[in-house]
Formats: structure tokens, sequence, C-alpha cells
């Protein structure tokens, strides 16, 4: 309900300030809708949806289950850590751009070289908080398995991988921001298709009711997969914890 | 079975650089059936002793030999349960050999039907230490190791947990080693007593107890705390 209110009040304002504003600069909700379903009605905002779904689904996957490899490799493997340590703090400062356009110029205007760069953008954030959350590993426990003979993987599964649960569930959550973010640069830059190189287009023609038709459809199915995936996946992870009060 | 232990030094550097001598040369032996245990101080090394025997720690000098396939129970000092598994969770996990009726008749001896769905996190320090005792009997070990299990509970249950170790370990031939600070606990339940010196760790006295558990009457540990009263010890 409050959440409702939330979304009303910011309708509101918006209105109010497009009024004011001009149509133009900022077209009210209304113009912005009929956009959208024009847009909807012809399939072209599936198709870019879509393809910058696909990318930003093969990106995080991609740079998810590698980051989360190296990070914990780096937190128990003490030469790994120092062997990887320089490039890691590298790529974490390396801007989003760079990689972008290096991607581009090495490996061409391709849909590699896109879906590389933007994993390469997240990755260094993945190797960082699975790296913290695997120096955090309680010692204790590894060596009751231990006493216990649990095989490796039995281990891994039900001793160390609720320690890493809420690691991940951090890492994919701030992560998929990382990635939406980047993914629209990627397109605007070198793809022929997806949201980013529809936004592309609207600006060079200064269409601001299809630029924010575009923005917000898109904001809506971040908060959609927001809500429906990775919140419920968090709460499973940390359901034993006692509840805060 | 047997597990031999001949530990000739064990020594740790610690952070500022300096060496310390934890375990001083001591041996001793253990067989199927019997109840070993270790008394010493506070921080006179059991606790690394217990790690060199359980294969945690391989920087030690000496040998610790047990059959390979001898499978170890343990109960930590703190219970170390999985947090996030629930108590039948955390039993099967260890024991996934473990019958239905095997883990029933455990949970009953060790009253722990009402909570087999409870997270560790619902649990008094109490009950945990139960489960782990159910964990540790589960996997039906060679060797089970208690690190003074009935530490800081109040003497009514730490009795009863007594009463079912000791159930517990005449139902089956097992090489049980048992640290404790309490005479009590040793003599009701040891077959020998291996008393400990300050740090470096040595063992200063050997002593068995001949008469078997069952029959520990009153009287009889009486006559058995007469005589370790007699002896010369610095640790008791």
């Amino acid at each position: 309900m409050l959440r409702l209110l939330s979304f009303a009040l910011f309708l509101a304002i918006w209105w109010i300030a497009a009024l004011f504003v001009g149509g133009a600069k900022l077209p009210s909700p209304p113009a912005v809708l009929q956009v959208m379903i024009a847009e909807a009605s012809s399939g072209a905002l599936f198709l870019h949806l879509g393809a910058t779904l696909a990318r930003v689904i093969l990106a995080f996957v991609l740079a998810m289950s590698l980051g989360s490899a190296i990070g914990y490799l780096m937190g128990r493997v003490k030469l790994a850590d120092r062997l990887g340590d320089p490039w890691l703090i590298l790529l974490l400062n390396l801007p989003a751009l760079v990689v972008i356009v290096l991607a581009y110029i090495w490996a061409g205007l391709t849909e590699a070289a896109a879906i590389a760069a933007i994993a390469i953008n997240k990755l260094p954030t993945a190797i960082v908080t699975l790296r913290e959350g695997t120096r955090a590993l309680d010692r204790s426990l590894d060596e009751m398995a231990s006493v216990f003979a649990m095989p490796r993987w039995r281990a891994f599964r039900h001793v160390v991988l609720p320690q890493l649960a809420p690691y991940i569930a951090a890492s994919a959550r701030s992560g998929l921001s990382l990635v939406w973010k980047i993914v629209l640069v990627a397109e605007l830059l070198g793809r022929p298709n997806g949201v980013g190189f529809e936004i592309g287009i609207a600006f060079q023609l200064f269409d601001t009711p299809r630029l924010l038709a575009y923005s917000l459809t898109f904001a809506a199915v971040v908060l959609v997969i927001e809500t429906l995936l990775v919140q419920p996946f968090e709460a499973r992870a940390t359901r034993w914890r006692p509840r805060a009060a | 079975m047997r597990l031999e232990v001949e530990i000739t030094g064990k020594t740790f550097r610690s952070a500022a650089g300096e060496t310390h001598e934890v375990l001083a040369p001591l041996k001793f032996a253990l067989q199927s059936g019997e109840v070993g245990v270790l008394i010493g101080p506070s921080g006179c090394g059991k606790s690394t002793m217990l790690r060199i025997i359980l294969g945690l720690d391989h920087d030690f000098a000496g040998r610790v030999a047990r059959p390979p396939e001898a499978r170890i129970g343990m109960v930590f000092q703190e219970p170390r349960l999985l947090p996030w598994r629930s108590v039948e969770q955390n039993v099967r996990l260890a024991a996934p050999d473990v019958t239905d009726a095997k883990l029933s008749e455990l949970f009953r001896i060790l009253e722990l039907d009402a909570h087999r769905s409870h997270f560790p996190g619902e649990l008094s320090l109490g009950l945990a230490r139960r489960v782990a005792l159910a964990r540790a009997f589960a996997v039906e070990p060679d060797l089970l190791v208690l690190d003074e299990p009935l530490a800081s509970l109040d003497d009514a249950l730490a009795g009863r947990l007594r009463d079912e170790i000791a159930t517990l370990v005449a139902s089956r031939p097992v090489m049980t080693l048992l640290v404790t600070h309490s005479l009590d606990d040793a003599i009701r339940l040891g077959d020998r007593l291996f008393f400990l010196s300050p740090r470096p760790a040595r063992i200063m006295q050997e002593v068995p107890i001949a008469v078997p558990r069952a029959q520990r009457n009153d009287a009889e540990l009486g006559r058995i705390r007469a005589e370790l009263a007699a002896l010369p010890l610095e640790s008791k």
C-alpha cells in the first residue's frame, strides 16, 4: 500500500513538472504511455527489451560464476590471492567505457565482445565480495567437517555454501544493478538493437518521449526481477537467522 | 583397534616471533572399549593434543597411529553445529548411514525428540551439547573424542548426560578419549586417567581404574577418590 502511494506521488510530481517545463523537454505520463503502447504493439519494444535482457543474463551469469570461483580461490589460497590482487585492483579501477571501447576495437562490433565487456566490468566486484566471504568462513566448522570425514562436495554444499550465500546474494544484487547500467552503454556504442541502441537513436533525435518510454519500461523489468528473483533468494539464504526485531 | 600417541614435541610460534613449547614428550595408547581421560589445568595443551590426534594439526614431532578406516565421533567444547541446518540434518550430514531406528533411539535417549526440526540458534546450550553428542554417536565411531562435553552445564543435567555417555559407550566397543576438568566425571567414566602437567604438557601420572564402570557405586567412588588424593599431583 505504502509502495503504491509512493509510486503515485512520483507520478504526480512528474506530471506537475511536465506542465511547467513543457512537453518537448519533459513529456507528461500519458504521452510517454502512448509511445510505450505504440512501440509495444509494433513489437519493437519487446525485441529491444529481449535483446538487452539476453545480454544482461549472459554477462551476469558469466561474471558471477567466474567471479565467485576466482574469489573463492583467492580467499582460500594465499598464493592465488597474491598473484591475483594486482590484476584485481587494475580491473576494479578500469573505467567501464575503456573496457567496452577496447573490446569493440579488439574483437569487432560483435555480440561476444559486448557480453565479454559487460562481464569484465562486473567480474572484479564479484571476486572481491566472494573473497571477503571466503575469508570470513568459520574455520571451526571446517574442522568439524574434516573430523567427521565429510566428503568434499557434501562439506562444500552444507558447510561452506550456506556461509557464502549472503555474500553471493549481495554480489548478485550489486552486480545486477551494475550490469543494467553498463549494458546500455555497450549497446549504445556498438550494437544494432537493444534498449541502449534505442536510447541512442532517441538522443540523436532529441526524442524525449521515446527515451523515457524505453528507459521506464526497462526500469520496470529490473524492478520485477529484483522483487521476484533476487529478494526471494536472499530471504531463503538467510531464513535460518533469527529475525531482526 | 588401537590408538597410539607418541608425541616428542610441539612448538608454537607466536605472532611476536617467539617460540613456545606447547607439548613435552608424551606417550600413551588406548584400546577398543577403553575410556581414557585427560585431566589437566586450563591452557596446558590438551586442545592442541586433541587436534594432533584428530589429524587437524600435522605440524608436530612424533607420531599418532590410528587405523585409517577408524571412524571418528567428536564432541567439541563448543557444539559446532551448522546453524543453517536443522537438528536432524546436522546429525544426518555427519552420519549419512545412520538408520531411522538408530536416530530415533539416540534422540529418545538424549531427549531431543521435540527438537528434530529446530535450528541450532533456537536451542539452549544444554540442548546444543546434546545434539553434538547425538551427532558423535550417530556415526558409530571407533574413536570417540569428547572435549569437555559437560562444561558449563548445571549439575543435574551434567549428571544425566554423563550417565547417557556411559550407556552409549557401553553399547559398543569404542576407544574413547575424554578431556575434562572434573575429577568426578573422570572417575565415573574413565578406565585410565592421565594427569597432565601445566604447559608444556606431559603425563605426570597414569592411573588405571580396575573396577568396571557399572559397579562404581558411591562407596567405590569414594574409595577411588581417596586413592587419588594420596597421589602427589599438582593438577587436581
